[in-house]
């Protein structure tokens, strides 16, 4: 009898350690929340729980967001892309000048021009790394600068304004609107949907696995067949792919193509990706981690702005959150690894 | 009518810079045999598995597998081929399913769209599972299995794909003797089935317990093949080891005085246990035996690289607190390392650079560095070891193996240590330099140092040796006097059996 109640009981505590090993980011998203909730009550209401503030951290998250969850395929190879935030700002430009230019055709080809562009410059920062065999951070650093100047050139410097209302509307409008109080903005949408894509395309297909496995142990995975360097140029264009949505949300929300857009984009998007759990060395990391994190940052910002903290303590701020991330992260792994 | 031979390969030949690896070799395994391939470190067996799976081209040579002849083999296809490997370094990948380990780059799918079929995948681990008789959850993560679960995983991958050919290369070096008879009853059903086996290991016993056939190499040469019930231990050892000591060793006596370094019950969890040594001023103590036997991590573990769990280490008879390399250094201690490129030589520098590594506060002054010190030691210690270089600005990686091993070398005399410890001194390097290497480790035992050195190659050991230790699974199985040693006590004694006389 007291053998079984004892079993019972290890095997107890051994689920609450997986259960916090596996939901910790999200308790420390909820954690946040509920302390900002609490501390922002005025007047018997909490502002940061108002339906509105809600939205707008959603909203105000899912640029870098969508970009998080293409460099998160990218760290979970072991390797790192740099070029995100500029790519964002020439794409963003090209799509806008093609928009501007065309005017009366359907919204639909600055898009695909948009689109085409994301994955054929993620496709290059791949070759360079899988046939050149340079670092990562090198090839993604050539782009980030060269990408830079290609959104100057092109638009002499100066905003692409002038957009169609079609355009607009994917950056600027809302569906399911329900009077003032119930509405989600389209950048949520295009941003949850993404979400749920590049999570079932990691965690449940082929081109999933050999994400995993590149960054877990390259040469078993040449060993066990799989063409690691057409995976690695795939898996760059996908981020790439993923970067052009997030411009195309960008353009639309700031009604212009500006060269100077998506600055530091590249370093939100990896903390985001590491503050939910992506471990740099290549193997580990999921969708999910990754949102929380994008969210992690943005509950950050927005509650440290609604209790009137100044902005660069929110800079210093999320600098210690990424820090504690990985701290944590390595701590729990050595423990693993002891055991 | 069935080909009596599934493989063979004939007359294969592969150079390396400097070395041939592989002369004239034959290996022919009949299906549905073991067929057992025996040599010494370095005898040229895992060579000649690179070269049968594609990861080496043979220069010369036929292979001729189920029939069909192939001028050299291609990693990739050697998986189609029917010829699998079962690694001798674990190769999974940590973070994934043992599922997904095994069914990496072959996952079933479930439509066009490379939607990973999870359902099937675990079912066909569990069934595979099942019919081996392995006790893994499929859907546990590679990281959370011990090491011999991770092992008993490699070897169903390597069963898995159905192949007519398994090469296993040291398959029971990390599991317990519960996993090895599994693993035998294992081979028994594979073979019963046809398959053929290349079991590469050193462990005699079990070679004649499961093996039919078996095929000695011997510094890169084929010695012969044998019907394992024809031949016993003694015969096998005398193949295996068969070469006179025709190298020249210069080794001259020296004064052996008092004790200088001695190791007393060291023990570090899975790597070695119980450990006790003493080095004495002016000897040169031998360390042998197998690769992954200990004998780089007892000696690393001395010099504080990964201090021993329990024990206890004296230097001049006091106990010595030695917990990081630093200590060690201070103590007058040098550590050769095993691998210089890894864990040794700073590539991109320059000779200069490189020497005074191990030494930099000897030359810090309030002025910066001592310029003129460091140029005359430098100058000094390449004169000393004749290190061919043009200058001291010569960046190392420019340099070939022997010249690199001197400049290391130079950088611990520098230190001035007591006790130097040599780790596999001369690997790699050519011959001229590995006899100036052993003249100067003859002249820093007559300086009166204690030297400590590892060696795989059994002529260095008995050549060079006053003593020699001979680890064995990590822990100590005898020590040899020079005049005791031979080839064939060390050889017995590294593979775990005791000296027969």
């Amino acid at each position: 009898m007291s053998t079984i109640a004892s079993e019972g009981a290890t095997k107890r505590t051994f689920n609450v350690r997986a259960f916090v090993n596996r939901w910790g980011i999200l308790l420390v998203l909820i954690g946040m929340s509920a302390l900002l909730a609490i501390l922002t009550i005025d007047g018997g209401q909490s502002i940061f729980l108002k339906f509105r503030n809600i939205v707008n951290i959603l909203r105000q998250s899912s640029v870098i967001g969508i970009i998080a969850l293409g460099v998160t395929y990218v760290i979970i190879t072991g390797g790192i892309d740099l070029s995100s935030g500029s790519l964002v700002a020439m794409i963003g430009c090209l799509s806008a000048i093609v928009a501007r230019e065309i005017y009366g055709l359907p919204v639909i080809l600055p898009i695909i021009v948009a689109l085409a562009l994301g994955f054929l410059a993620g496709a290059v920062n791949g070759a360079l790394h899988a046939k050149f065999k340079i670092p990562p951070f090198i090839a993604t650093l050539g782009m980030m600068v060269s990408a830079r100047g290609v959104g100057f050139l092109i638009t002499k410097g100066r905003p692409i304004d002038n957009l169609t209302q079609t355009y607009q509307y994917l950056g600027q409008g809302s569906i399911l609107e329900f009077g003032q109080n119930f509405f989600v903005p389209i950048p949520v949408i295009i941003f949850l949907l993404m979400a749920l894509i590049a999570h079932f395309l990691l965690s449940q297909t082929r081109f999933g696995k050999y994400t995993y496995a590149l960054g877990g142990n390259e040469q078993a995975a040449y060993i066990c067949g799989v063409n690691v360097d057409r995976h690695k140029i795939l898996v760059y264009a996908w981020a790439g792919f993923l970067t052009s949505i997030a411009a195309v949300v960008l353009t639309a929300r700031v009604s212009a193509g500006q060269p100077s857009a998506g600055l530091m984009y590249e370093l939100d998007a990896i903390a985001s990706a590491v503050i939910g759990g992506t471990s740099l060395q290549g193997g580990i990391g999921t969708i999910g981690g990754t949102v929380v994190g994008t969210l992690i940052i943005a509950v950050m910002n927005n509650g440290l702005q609604l209790l009137g903290v100044s902005s660069y303590w929110q800079q210093i701020l999320k600098g210690v959150i990424i820090v504690t991330a990985v701290v944590l992260d390595t701590m729990r792994n050595r423990k693993k690894m002891g055991k | 009518m069935a080909e009596e031979y599934i493989l063979e390969m004939e007359h294969i030949r592969k150079m390396f810079p400097g070395v041939l690896a592989l002369d004239d070799v034959h290996l022919k395994v009949r299906p549905g045999t073991v067929h057992a391939l025996m040599g010494e470190n370095g005898a040229g067996k895992s060579t000649l598995m690179k070269v049968l799976l594609g990861i080496h081209a043979p220069d010369d040579g036929a292979i001729r597998f189920d029939g069909v002849e192939h001028l050299q083999m291609d990693i990739h296809s050697s998986l189609t081929h029917g010829i699998s490997m079962i690694h001798q370094e674990l190769s999974p990948i940590l973070h994934m399913t043992v599922g997904e380990n095994i069914f990496l780059g072959r996952e079933p799918l479930l439509n066009r769209m490379g939607w990973v079929d999870h359902k099937k995948l675990y079912q066909q681990t569990q069934e595979l599972f099942d019919e081996l008789e392995i006790d893994i959850d499929p859907t546990s993560k590679m990281v959370e299995l011990s090491i011999a679960n991770m092992q008993m995983v490699e070897i169903a991958t390597a069963i898995s794909y159905d192949s007519k050919l398994i090469i296993m290369d040291e398959p029971t070096s990390a599991i317990t003797e519960k996993e090895v008879a599994h693993l035998f009853r294992m081979i028994n059903v594979l073979r019963d089935k046809g398959v053929a086996i290349i079991y590469i290991t050193h462990k005699m016993d079990e070679v004649f317990e499961i093996s039919d056939e078996v095929t000695v190499l011997r510094d890169g040469q084929f010695v012969g093949t044998e019907k394992a019930s024809d031949i016993d231990k003694n015969k096998l050892i005398s193949m295996m080891v068969g070469r006179e000591l025709t190298n020249f060793f210069p080794k001259e006596d020296a004064d052996i005085t008092d004790v200088k370094l001695e190791a007393r019950n060291i023990s570090l969890g899975g790597k070695f246990k119980n450990v006790s040594f003493e080095v004495r001023k002016g000897e040169i103590l031998g360390f042998a035996g197998l690769m992954g036997s200990g004998r780089t991590e007892v000696i690393e573990s001395v010099f504080g690289v990964y201090p021993p769990e329990s024990g206890e280490i004296f230097i001049d008879g006091e106990k010595a607190e030695i917990t990081q390399p630093m200590d060690a250094i201070a103590k007058g201690m040098g550590l050769l390392t095993e691998d210089r490129k890894m864990t040794g030589l700073y590539l991109p520098l320059s000779v200069r650079d490189n020497m005074i590594a191990s030494n930099i506060d000897k030359y810090v002054s309030a002025r910066g560095l001592n310029a003129k010190l460091i140029e005359e030691d430098c100058e000094g210690q390449v004169d000393a070891l004749a290190v061919k270089t043009p200058s001291l600005d010569q960046i190392v990686n420019n340099l070939s193996g022997g010249n690199q091993q001197k400049v290391l070398i130079g950088r611990w005399l520098l230190t001035e240590p007591d006790i130097l410890i040599l780790d596999e001194p001369t690997r790699g390097i050519d011959v001229g330099a590995k006899s100036e290497i052993h003249k100067l480790m003859t002249k820093l035992a007559q300086a009166g140092k204690a030297i400590i050195m590892v060696s795989s190659e059994m002529p260095e050991v008995l050549g060079m040796s006053d003593r020699v230790i001979v680890m064995h699974e990590g822990e100590k199985a005898g020590e040899l006097s020079r005049e005791e040693a031979t080839q064939e006590k060390v050889l017995q004694l590294a593979s775990g059996e005791a000296i027969t006389h």
